[in-house]
């Protein structure tokens, strides 16, 4: 799958000129409400023709208005899933699962509805009237009618917003599984890093209809903070590791990963599953020496590598831990007094407190679009 | 009652039932142009379309008459071509409840169309439905509650039309002569205030239920639109 998007478009004072590509995996778009995202959204999905512009898929060119060329979206196939839904209130989830994949019709290749319905776990809401569903199953729901109709893209607009805490760490694990057993290649909007982390593996930033960023997941979880934009104090670095052991004493559990081990609250998860994690910047502390008498359980080995500057009174430090990078986001002050400088070896401390289950992902299978941590 | 009540019961029910299925189909038509898209002259059809509702009834059988007449441009053509005549027939009277009832029911399919939230719509097309799927399966469904509450209140103006029927016509006893009408003649003559009596307790209790059946079922509507 290759997304070439490039559409310049205008209502009131708003204006986007955006350009940026997708290929197969999760490509989040990520930015301040008021950005843009939804705009993207729509004129990928033809509800909304720009003013000018190219968007291509696969070679197929769904809008070009300098040849006059626009594809309605009914024949794009491009599944959608809204913030809000959007369930059909008159039919039943059955019927509201079956309905894009009567008009996707014989021409849609196998990929039988069972099994979407069970990657969601919504056997149990086939009968009910969408009305009667909580927002996380209504989003399931809406998410299982987008596959169903088979689309060869999937744009998720901010899917889980409107859910509380609880019901996105209900819904986010079958979106992981979306992405590693069906594979199907998304964009996905949302403000929230955490879901970056779990999700994407290339990220868009949109920032008043400009796109600021783009390039992979890594990088750009490195460099939120220096876009100065929603989300600063959650720049992090994710890390892949691997469930090692439980402690089931403590009530925690030992992660393998490149550098070393890190011990996280208990997960639960069987020994060997590949985990991604993010370990956000402020949560990570520097040491010269290997410190003892401390409470934190975390502590590796790394060397500085760069020094990034950051407005105000911190800065971000780049660290090489086995083969991963973290972040450090430290004072001047401690840079100066601890000489902080590329190429020091240091010790990263880490509070196994601060990792924040919302911020784990789950790998159930080896995808191809990026290489794995081998450990 | 007798035969003669029934007889007119009976025509009242007959052209009431055909102004109003007769009519449907472009009552929908139009309540869509005038809810979904802006054109120039949408001002003006608004305002013919609601003109009925405000015209004096004599006028709009008048022009009815001039139009569809045996002698007019339309009815002359129609007579000569399709072998269809209003003029002095039941199915006159039923063009002119139809013409009386119609902008009771735009407006009452209007109103719902203009509830039903078009991202419903746009859902159904990014899964594929064409825009004529769309309506059949999504909006019509959804407004269908608000169809069928324009159809009863639009059967129950027609059945009780007066002025543009007489008008247009006239009052033919088996033939044209409605409820109204009979009531009306009833009173014109001497001793027929027992008949004219019976006609308007049977014209309160057909109206009434037709009221009440539009009001549930305009609720119903509001409630299945809104609902999430």
């Amino acid at each position: 799958m290759r997304l070439v998007f490039d559409a310049q478009t205008r209502a009131g004072a708003f204006s986007l000129d955006a350009h940026f590509e997708a290929d197969g995996g999760v490509t989040a778009l990520f930015g301040p409400s008021g950005a843009g995202k939804t705009t993207v959204a729509q004129i990928l999905a033809g509800l909304l023709r720009p003013d000018a512009g190219r968007v291509t898929c696969d070679g197929q060119t769904f809008v070009d208005t300098a040849r006059g060329v626009f594809v309605p979206p009914h024949r794009r196939r491009i599944g959608c899933v809204f913030q809000d839904g959007r369930l059909f209130p008159h039919l039943t989830v059955a019927q509201n699962l079956g309905y894009g994949r009567w008009f996707a019709g014989r021409a849609s290749r196998g990929g039988s509805l069972d099994r979407v319905v069970d990657v969601l776990g919504l056997t149990p809401l086939l009968a009910r009237m969408p009305g009667r569903l909580s927002g996380g199953e209504q989003q399931r729901v809406a998410i299982g009618r987008a596959l169903a109709a088979d689309p060869r893209l999937l744009v998720l607009d901010e899917p889980l917003s409107s859910l509380d805490a609880q019901r996105r760490l209900e819904v986010l694990p079958y979106l992981e599984r979306l992405r590693d057993d069906i594979g199907l290649p998304m964009v996905y909007i949302t403000h929230s890093a955490d879901e970056i982390a779990r999700l994407a593996s290339r990220v868009v930033v949109l920032a008043a209809g400009r796109v600021e960023f783009a390039g992979p997941v890594r990088d750009a979880m490195a460099r939120l903070d220096l876009l100065h934009i929603e989300g600063a104090e959650d720049a992090g670095a994710i890390v892949e590791g691997r469930v090692a052991a439980h402690d089931a004493a403590d009530d925690l559990t030992r992660l393998a990963i490149s550098g070393g081990e890190l011990i996280v609250p208990r997960l639960q998860l069987p020994v060997g599953t590949r985990v991604r994690t993010r370990i956000r910047s402020r949560d990570v502390m520097i040491a010269t020496v290997r410190p003892t008498g401390l409470s934190a359980q975390n502590v590796l080995a790394a060397r500085i590598t760069a020094v990034d500057e950051e407005y105000g009174t911190a800065v971000h430090l780049r660290l090489a831990c086995g083969d991963d990078e973290l972040l450090a986001r430290v004072t001047r002050r401690a840079l100066r007094r601890l000489d902080l400088v590329p190429g020091r070896a240091v010790f990263a401390v880490v509070k196994s407190l601060s990792f924040d289950p919302a911020g784990l992902g789950v790998r159930t299978a080896q995808p191809s679009d990026r290489p794995a941590v081998d450990l | 009652m007798t035969d003669a009540d029934f007889a007119a019961i009976r025509l009242s029910l007959r052209v009431a039932i055909w102004a109003t299925v007769g009519s449907l189909p472009l009552g929908l038509a139009v309540a869509w142009l005038l809810a979904r898209r802006r054109f120039p002259g949408h001002g003006l059809l608004t305002a013919l379309v609601h003109l009925p509702l405000v015209l004096p009834p004599v006028v709009t059988g008048y022009l009815l008459l001039l139009a569809f007449g045996t002698q007019g441009p339309i009815g002359a053509w129609l007579a000569a071509r399709l072998g269809v005549v209003f003029a002095f027939r039941w199915t006159g009277a039923a063009l002119a409840c139809a013409v009386m009832a119609f902008p009771l029911m735009v407006r009452a399919i209007r109103l719902s169309l203009e509830a039903v939230d078009r991202r419903l719509e746009d859902a159904a097309a990014t899964l594929g439905a064409a825009p004529g799927w769309v309506f059949l399966t999504i909006t019509l469904p959804l407004i269908a509650p608000g169809v069928l509450a324009g159809a009863i209140l639009a059967f129950a103006k027609a059945l009780g039309e007066f002025g543009a029927t007489i008008t247009f016509v006239s009052n033919i006893p088996g033939e044209t002569q409605t409820l109204p009408l009979a009531i009306y003649s009833a009173t014109q003559t001497p001793g027929g205030e027992p008949v004219a009596l019976r006609l308007a307790l049977v014209s309160v209790v057909i109206s009434l239920g037709a009221v009440l059946a539009s009001e549930w079922l305009a609720r119903g509507a509001a409630r299945r639109v809104t609902r999430r």
